[in-house]
């Protein structure tokens, strides 16, 4: 297909995702309370769509990707909440602190 | 317009969607099994249920003019109970020789446990010292990639497994180079709000080209549409693909992997 093509084909419902995104953000700024990590990796992943960088759909889907490569203990639950949690504190302690003797 | 429906979980749909798939074009549908939305208390449910896959839901499905065909597995939502999974795969064997099982499926991860990723390991091995064909689950969301690379990593670790046997299902834009790559079929999965829509999917079929993937609802008890495959052909042809190339990916394609299996006749 021609750009233009493309265009006239999935231009209004690109504009009604973006608009709802935009609500969906207005909706979040408007609420109280914390944000937690969805809305940070959320906001990398709106950088994506901004960047002139190719592989958009991609990149986006890495964004929220759990970036670890190893199997976690246990399963704690069934569900996924959309993006990674943050490690836990005293592991990313541990991984920076060097070695105390060598 | 003909098309083969290579993962739907029928046993949670109404007779009113195999008459629907049927009208559609669908000619055979293939069931993995899967999570009942809640954990099942033994392995006796699991009998019944690998019963009701290639006994009582080929039945149904011929009453609207359709194949039916099953994969057997322990899903890896249940699988952080090892010795529980070791009791239901003891039971597979006695299934395998069925005329509508068609391998081990679905297996794979979903939050990429140790205990997950054991239990998938004892499935690949029943599966190879039975050799049978492989259809994995990959998961969720943010757990996708992470899961996926663990699961490559075990199927390429053992000689046994033929890549061209093995189908890695719900790829998405992030996951499905790695698969192919690996010499694997790659399943994208259309969904309504999670995993693909049609027109991603027909995105990847023309970055990817139209070797070794396929189409799939995987239609199930949640929010999903057992006729996303011929909508995605759709869309397909409105974006100017052959009839040709679309019988490819719909018909032909599901059709050169599954007759892999000798169970596979349409």
């Amino acid at each position: 297909m021609t750009r233009q093509q493309v265009l006239d084909l999935y231009f209004l419902d690109a504009r009604h995702q973006l608009v709802e995104l935009a609500a969906f953000l207005d909706r979040v700024q408007r609420a109280g309370g914390r944000d937690d990590f969805r809305l940070k990796a959320f906001h990398v992943a709106l950088g994506e769509l901004a960047s002139g960088k190719q592989n958009k759909a991609k990149r986006v889907l890495l964004a929220f990707s759990d970036p670890t490569t190893k199997p976690v203990a246990k399963a704690e639950a069934k569900g996924a909440c959309g993006a990674a949690r943050p490690r836990p504190v005293v592991a990313q302690r541990r991984r920076r602190t060097p070695p105390a003797t060598s | 317009m003909k098309y083969i429906e290579p993962h739907a979980h029928m046993v949670s749909r109404v007779t009113d969607d195999y008459e629907r798939m049927a009208l559609a074009g669908c000619v055979a549908v293939c069931e993995p099994a899967f999570w009942a939305g809640f954990d099942r208390s033994s392995p006796a449910g699991f009998h019944d249920y690998f019963s009701q896959l290639s006994e009582h839901e080929p039945k149904r499905a011929a009453k609207f003019g359709l194949q039916h065909f099953c994969w057997l597995g322990l899903n890896s939502k249940e699988a952080e109970d090892v010795k529980l999974a070791e009791e239901v795969l003891a039971l597979i064997p006695e299934f395998l020789d069925r005329p509508n099982v068609l391998g081990i499926g679905e297996i794979g991860l979903n939050k990429n446990s140790r205990n997950e990723l054991r239990v998938f390991e004892m499935q690949v091995e029943l599966a190879a010292r039975h050799h049978q064909l492989i259809l994995v689950h990959t998961p969720h969301l943010e757990d996708k990639r992470k899961g996926t690379r663990l699961i490559l990593e075990v199927l390429q670790n053992d000689r046994r497994i033929r890549p061209e046997r093995v189908i890695i299902d719900h790829v998405e834009e992030h996951t499905v180079e790695l698969v192919l790559a690996a010499g694997m079929w790659a399943g994208m999965t259309l969904y309504p709000e999670t995993k693909c829509t049609p027109a991603r999917a027909v995105d990847m079929l023309e970055n990817h080209g139209q070797e070794r993937l396929w189409l799939n609802s995987a239609c199930d008890w949640g929010v999903s549409d057992p006729l996303a495959v011929p909508k995605t052909a759709r869309e397909m042809k409105r974006r100017g693909h052959s009839a040709a190339t679309i019988e490819k990916v719909v018909f032909q394609n599901p059709g050169q992997f599954l007759r892999q299996s000798p169970h596979f006749k349409l």
